[in-house]
C-alpha cells in the first residue's frame, strides 16, 4: 500500500438551486424539493431551452441567499458571479470546520485548489458588446481579474489569509470533483495541511445558454414544466437543466484533524481519473472511459465495487445516463441488486465546473445521515437495471461507502469515493 | 458644494464603498479612502462616463484626492 498520509473532511459549504448553506439545501434534496424554473434576467424568446436551476436570492431568510453577505457589494461589481458563489461555499466550509489560521505557520498550511468550467462567460459576453459599442478605454480594469477562473481561488485566499498551494483546475463539468481529488492528493504528499477545495459556476446567461443549446445538450421539452425537465434515466429525458452555485470543502491532513480536535464527516480514501480519447462531447459509447475511473479509484481505496452502497451519478438526464449505468453496472457486476444510485442533477440541475463539488457534498452527507437521496421525475425508466435508482423519493440505507462521478466534455473523468469517520484515535 | 463635487463624490462613495461623510476634499483615494492602483483606474473612467470628458493618463496620474479630481473636472467642463 501507499505511504500517502491519510486525507478527510472536516467542513462544508454550499450555494445551490435549492437554496444558501449545506443543511438547508441537502435537507430540501432529501425532501424531495427541486431548484427549477423559467429562466430570469435575460431575454429567452428566442432560445430553444428557456428553463434553468437559478439560486434563489433573497434577504437571508427562508434559505435564500443574501449575495451581501459574503462579499461587500462594491467587490461583488467587479466579478462574475462565481466567485461570489465560490466566497459564499467557502466562507462557510471554513465556518463549518472551524478553521481560522491566524499565525504564519497556520497560513501557509491552507491552500485553494477551486474549480470552474467556464469562468466569467457572462461578463466576457458583456465586455466584448461594450468594446464593440464604446471602445477600449470603457474596459474595466477589472474585467480580467473578475472573469479568470483561478481568481475563485484567489479571492478565497486573500479573504481568508490562506497562504498555502494557490491552485484552479478547469475539466469542464468534472472540475468540481478534480478540485477536491487533486487537493486531497496536496495534502497526501505533504504540500499542505489543509486545503479548501471546491467548485463554482455561474453559466446562466444567453450565451451560455445558446452555446449549450447549440450542442444540442439542453432539455428543450420542457419549458413550460420546468420542475419537469431533469429527469435522469427518464424515458422522456432530452438533454440537461443548467443550474449554477458553488460548493467547497475542507480537506484535512488526518493528523491535523485529530490533533486540533476537528470534527471528521467523512475520509476521502479513492480519487480516480480517465480520459475517453473518443469525442470533445459525447463520451465513449461503451462507457469504458467512466469504468477505468471508477476503478482507478477503486484501486486507490483499496476497496471492492461491492463496499459501494451509494453511487451519487453523473446523471445529467441525457442520452449519456445509460452509457454511466451500462459502466456501473459492469462494475458493480452481480452485487449491482445491493447498491442506489441516484442523480441529483434531478433537484438542482447540472451546475457544470460546480457540479462535482456539490455532489461530492452531497455524497458525504448520505454517508453521515444513511440516507439515499433521490432522483425525481423517473417517472418511466428507459433502462432495466438492477441498480436502485431511487426514484422519487429519499431511501434509508446502510451506506458504507460513497462513490461521485462527474465526466467532462473533451472526455475527462473523475470518480471521488467516501467513507465515514476513522474510529477514534486510541 | 458645486454641483461637479457632488457629483464627485457620488461616484466615489459608490465605487469605493466608503461612507459619504469622508470623502472630502482632501481625502486621498489610496491612503485615506481604502483604494487600490485598479480602483483608481476605474474611478477615472466613471469621471469620464459621467462628465463626458477624456482624461488622458498624464493628467490622472495627477489626480490624487477628491479635491484634484473636483478641481480638474471643473476646468474642464467649464471650456
Amino acid at each position: 500500500m501507499s505511504t500517502l498520509r491519510r486525507v478527510v473532511v472536516t467542513g462544508l459549504g454550499m450555494v445551490s438551486p435549492l437554496g444558501s448553506g449545506v443543511e438547508t439545501s441537502w435537507s430540501r434534496l432529501v425532501a424531495g424539493q427541486n431548484g427549477f424554473g423559467r429562466i430570469q434576467g435575460f431575454e429567452i424568446d428566442d432560445l430553444p431551452c428557456q428553463i434553468a436551476a437559478h439560486i434563489p436570492r433573497g434577504d437571508g431568510t427562508d434559505g435564500t441567499f443574501n449575495p451581501d453577505k459574503w462579499m461587500e457589494p462594491k467587490e461583488q461589481r467587479k466579478v462574475d458571479d462565481f466567485i461570489l458563489y465560490a466566497m459564499a461555499a467557502s466562507t462557510e466550509a471554513l465556518a463549518d470546520a472551524r478553521w481560522k489560521p491566524t499565525t504564519y505557520e497556520e497560513q501557509i498550511s491552507t491552500g485553494v485548489m477551486f474549480g470552474s468550467g467556464i469562468g466569467g462567460l457572462s461578463g466576457i459576453a458583456d465586455t466584448s458588446i461594450l468594446l464593440k459599442d464604446r471602445g477600449p478605454r470603457r474596459v474595466s480594469p477589472f474585467f480580467i481579474p473578475g472573469r479568470l477562473i483561478n481568481l475563485a481561488s484567489g479571492y478565497v485566499s486573500i479573504e481568508h489569509g490562506l497562504k498555502g498551494p494557490n491552485h484552479a483546475v478547469v475539466t469542464a463539468c468534472s472540475s468540481g470533483a478534480h478540485a477536491i481529488g487533486d487537493a486531497a492528493r496536496l495534502i497526501a504528499l505533504g504540500d499542505a495541511e489543509v486545503m479548501v477545495a471546491g467548485g463554482a459556476e455561474s453559466a446562466i446567461c444567453r450565451i451560455g445558454i445558446a452555446g449549450f443549446a447549440a450542442c444540442k445538450a439542453l432539455c428543450t421539452a420542457f419549458n413550460d414544466q420546468p420542475a419537469k425537465g431533469s429527469r435522469p434515466y427518464d424515458r422522456d429525458r432530452d438533454g440537461f437543466v443548467m443550474g449554477e452555485g458553488a460548493g467547497a470543502v475542507v480537506l484535512e491532513s488526518l493528523e491535523h484533524a485529530q490533533a486540533r480536535g476537528a470534527r471528521i464527516y467523512a475520509e476521502l480514501v479513492g480519487y480516480g481519473m480517465s480520459g475517453d480519447a473518443y469525442h470533445i462531447t459525447a463520451p465513449s459509447e461503451d462507457g469504458d472511459g467512466a469504468f477505468r475511473c471508477m476503478t482507478a479509484a477503486l484501486k486507490r481505496a483499496g476497496m471492492k465495487a461491492s463496499d459501494i452502497d451509494y453511487v451519487n451519478a453523473h446523471g445529467t438526464s441525457t442520452m449519456a445516463d445509460g452509457i454511466e449505468l451500462g459502466a456501473v453496472e459492469r462494475l458493480l457486476g452481480a452485487t449491482a441488486g445491493n447498491t442506489s444510485m441516484s442523480s441529483t442533477k434531478s433537484a438542482i440541475g447540472h451546475l457544470l465546473g460546480a457540479a462535482g463539488a456539490v455532489e461530492a457534498i452531497f455524497s458525504i452527507l448520505a454517508l453521515r445521515d444513511q440516507i439515499a437521496p433521490p432522483t425525481l421525475n423517473l417517472d418511466n425508466p428507459a433502462f432495466e437495471t438492477k441498480i436502485d435508482l431511487v426514484p422519487h423519493k429519499a431511501r434509508k440505507r446502510e451506506i458504507r461507502a460513497a462513490l461521485s462521478n462527474s465526466f467532462g466534455f473533451g472526455g475527462t473523468n473523475a470518480s471521488l469515493i467516501f467513507v465515514g469517520p476513522p474510529a477514534a484515535a486510541a | 458644494m458645486s454641483d461637479v463635487a457632488e457629483r464627485v463624490k457620488k461616484i466615489v462613495v459608490e465605487h469605493l464603498g466608503v461612507e459619504s461623510d469622508k470623502v472630502v476634499d482632501s481625502a486621498n483615494f489610496i491612503e485615506d479612502l481604502g483604494a487600490d492602483s485598479l480602483d483608481t483606474v476605474e474611478l477615472v473612467m466613471a469621471f469620464e462616463e459621467e462628465f463626458g470628458v477624456e482624461i488622458p493618463d498624464d493628467a490622472a496620474e495627477t489626480i490624487v484626492t477628491v479635491g484634484d479630481a473636483v478641481k480638474f473636472l471643473e476646468k474642464a467642463t467649464a471650456a
